[in-house]
């Protein structure tokens, strides 16, 4: 069964919601710390509500809306959100009201809006859908496990279409105290959503296939990784030689990339490798942005010099092998092929 | 026995009525409802409203666990019912199988956070970074799969008051597609501050014992704990010579897309989860033995739950109670915990009671099962789990028939 594609949105530092691709040079960013470039919300939310949500929401209601709009569906037969941390803001203003005023005189909003389902619920309210609906919060697989669901249930037949997509907000909150985690001394601190319409059956605007998606949990070796690609890779009717372009998850941290650098030399040498956080950022759902960026080459055919970390940009791009990690404990590997 | 089918094998339950499986049992048989003014939790409403407290310090459920005291309840709590669920199936060495551990929660290392949060909001330089590095749902899932060394497929959800019954439905799926061999799945959720105080701010919290499907009913108790079945497919079953407690048959996963914390006046969501769950399972009305509420007892959620009840099953409504009325709302742990209940129903041939029910609810024609009973003819039991977001989910057990 081929599962198609048909539509993508995406929000990030970068101006991809409002233009739909990428950008042909590389940003300069002089700020540690990345934040979405928003589109403007009121052609999707009405304008009482935009008041009221968060960034997270939004931003996912965005990249849902724009890869509906492409995939030319109105209510998707099922809706699947992954986010690692899920509505930080509305999180941390609830828990510092709560705190400051010793438990009282508190008022809903803020609360309500902090369940790591609101995103995922808001958007099946606002399009009115009654479809399945569920939110993976599983850390740096929680947008592959977002995935693999969607995967699942096109395979079982029930359903033909499902917009699966994931989420993750960077607040004032968060980015000081993973700072203290020492996570952004190589790295960019990142945020954004990106949204994927995936179908069994070919749609007018279908951009690439996504073959298929695995996670490695916890790997112990380089040698574990690379053997789990290979073994991918066969999965899915593919060698080593089918693949025409590598996309890792490098973020600059020495000890991190070590794990692409193997992958990238043991079993590509040959092959090209593109790059993806340095325009999003490191975030645990930042291979969201990845896949939509591996799609967006594929169905433009072209690697712009701002993405592309070694080798020549290929000619023809006919699969794409995506490998990311995050914080060395959350590995996954997507395929993605030609329409 | 058909290609599709999923086994429960066994599960694992802690919570306010009890530390285990037998435990809690026992508290339906002897109508002993867990409420009780808050030990363990630290809250200014304290006095204002009774809780559902798992009746046992971390330190005594670090001890059990197998962890160390100083990390997160909602941790602590899932890895208790964890190793029970796992000690019931009877499936031996953990390391002996492709093991998927689905755990789902809503509050994460949310106990430790507030109490970072105190300290970092003096300072954005203090707090101990120890309190709040397993802050992320994700997160308490991992302690308890590394603690266990499942590293085959670990996965968390967080769909609100439903979430442990996702947790049980992905599991499933993930049987079925042969991506692992055993699925433990359901949830756990720990008591928290934010928690109380949320529902607080929504005025959904009763501040006596809840009062489930009775037409008195003005909100929920707040519970604690975790819940897991294991579950194996069955051509793993086939394999092995096991003794399920029942069989998965049925789930469906409906949005009721009307409000993002109230649920529509018909129950539309209610009542497509369980009506797909149910042709999932292909079973009609009439083969419904037991149906365990979501039942919180909140003046919304029961009337809804109710009305779309009876839309789907007429004037035939099954026995049917919520165990709420004895666990308190467990959140993100009640699909868990409540599937265990479900399963062990149709095992068992168990009918639990819905405690502090006295009053008929003027707009519905049925009312909760109000005592204990065993060895009846249970065949199929349905598990419904509704919650913010619009999410619900109903799950079906039923009997081997042979």
């Amino acid at each position: 069964m081929n599962i198609y594609i048909n539509g993508t949105g995406c929000v990030s530092p970068l101006e991809t919601a409002i233009e739909g691709r990428l950008p042909s040079a590389r940003p300069l960013y002089d700020n540690i710390r990345l934040k979405s470039a928003e589109p403007d919300y009121k052609q999707w939310i009405d304008i009482k509500m935009i008041r009221r949500m968060s960034r997270v929401i939004k931003m996912g209601v965005a990249a849902a809306q724009l890869s509906l709009q492409e995939a030319g569906i109105s209510k998707p037969e099922g809706i699947i959100t992954g986010t690692a941390y899920g509505c930080l803001d509305d999180t941390g203003v609830f828990l510092t009201k709560m705190i400051n005023q010793n438990e009282e005189m508190l008022t809903p909003t803020a609360f309500i809006q902090s369940t790591h389902n609101t995103v995922a619920g808001q958007i099946a309210l606002l399009l009115e859908c009654h479809a399945y609906n569920s939110t993976f919060v599983h850390k740096g697989f929680s947008f592959e496990h977002a995935l693999i669901d969607s995967i699942m249930q096109l395979r079982e037949g029930k359903i033909s279409n499902i917009l699966a997509g994931a989420m993750d907000e960077l607040t004032n909150h968060s980015f000081n105290i993973l700072s203290r985690f020492n996570l952004f001394k190589h790295a960019h601190a990142g945020e954004g959503a990106a949204c994927f319409v995936l179908s069994t059956e070919k749609g007018p605007n279908a951009i690439a296939k996504l073959k298929g998606v695995s996670v490695l949990y916890k790997p112990e070796s380089f040698q574990e990784v690379a053997a789990d690609i290979v073994g991918f890779l066969a999965a899915h009717n593919c060698s080593q030689e089918d693949v025409d372009l590598v996309i890792t998850g490098r973020n600059g941290d020495p000890a991190g990339d070590a794990w692409y650098e193997h992958v990238e030399n043991k079993l590509f040498s040959e092959l090209p490798v593109a790059q993806f956080k340095h325009l999003c950022g490191e975030y645990p759902t930042a291979n969201a942005f990845g896949t939509w960026m591996a799609s967006r080459i594929i169905a433009s055919q072209e690697v712009t010099p701002a993405v592309l970390f070694k080798g020549n940009a290929p000619t023809s791009i006919k699969k794409v092998l995506l490998y990311n990690h995050h914080d060395a404990s959350h590995h996954s590997m997507i395929l993605l092929s030609i329409c | 026995m058909s290609g599709n089918d999923v086994w429960v094998l066994g599960g694992g339950v802690i919570c306010g009525i009890g530390n285990n499986v037998p435990e809690c049992i026992a508290a339906f048989r002897q109508m002993k409802p867990g409420m009780t003014t808050m030990q363990y939790l630290t809250s200014t409403h304290r006095d204002s409203f009774p809780v559902v407290e798992v009746k046992a310090d971390n330190a005594t459920l670090a001890a059990k666990a197998g962890l160390p005291a100083h990390i997160s309840r909602t941790a602590l709590l899932s890895a208790v019912a964890v190793k029970e669920a796992w000690e019931r199936a009877k499936l031996g060495n953990i390391r002996e199988y492709r093991v998927g551990l689905v755990s789902a929660n809503t509050v994460g290392g949310m106990d430790k956070t507030e109490h970072f949060f105190a300290e970092y909001l003096q300072d954005n330089q203090s707090g101990r970074l120890r309190d709040v590095v397993n802050h992320e749902c994700g997160s308490i899932t991992e302690l308890v799969a590394d603690m266990l060394g499942i590293r085959h497929h670990v996965s968390t959800i967080s769909t609100a008051c439903s979430s442990s019954a996702n947790a049980i439905m992905y599991g499933a799926r993930l049987l079925k597609n042969n991506l692992v061999d055993v699925v433990i799945a359901g949830g756990t959720d720990a008591l928290t501050r934010f928690t109380l105080n949320g529902f607080n701010t929504l005025m959904i919290l009763d501040q006596k014992a809840c009062r489930p499907f009775d037409d008195t009913r003005t909100g929920l108790n707040l519970g604690e704990g975790a819940g897991y079945i294991v579950m194996v497919s069955d051509a793993i079953a086939q394999k092995m010579d096991i003794q399920p407690w029942c069989k998965l048959t049925g789930y469906a996963n409906a949005n009721d897309a009307y409000h993002q914390t109230a649920s529509s006046p018909d129950g539309i969501g209610n009542y497509l989860a369980m009506q797909q769950a149910m042709e999932m399972a292909g079973i009609t009305t009439e083969d419904m033995s037991y149906i365990n509420l979501h039942g919180t007892g909140t003046l919304n959620n029961d009337l809804s739950e109710g009305t779309a009840i009876q839309r789907l099953f007429g004037n035939a409504v099954p026995p049917a109670s919520s165990t709420k009325s004895f666990t308190g709302h467990t959140l993100g742990a009640s699909g868990g915990i409540e599937a265990v209940f479900a399963a062990l129903a149709v095992k068992e041939g168990y009918l639990y009671p819905n405690a502090q029910f006295s009053h008929q609810m003027k707009e519905l024609n049925f009312s909760p099962v109000t005592t204990f009973s065993e060895g009846n003819v249970i065949n199929n039991v349905m598990s419904n789990s509704f919650g913010f977001g619009g999410n619900c989910s109903s799950l079906v057990f039923s009997k081997e028939i042979s």
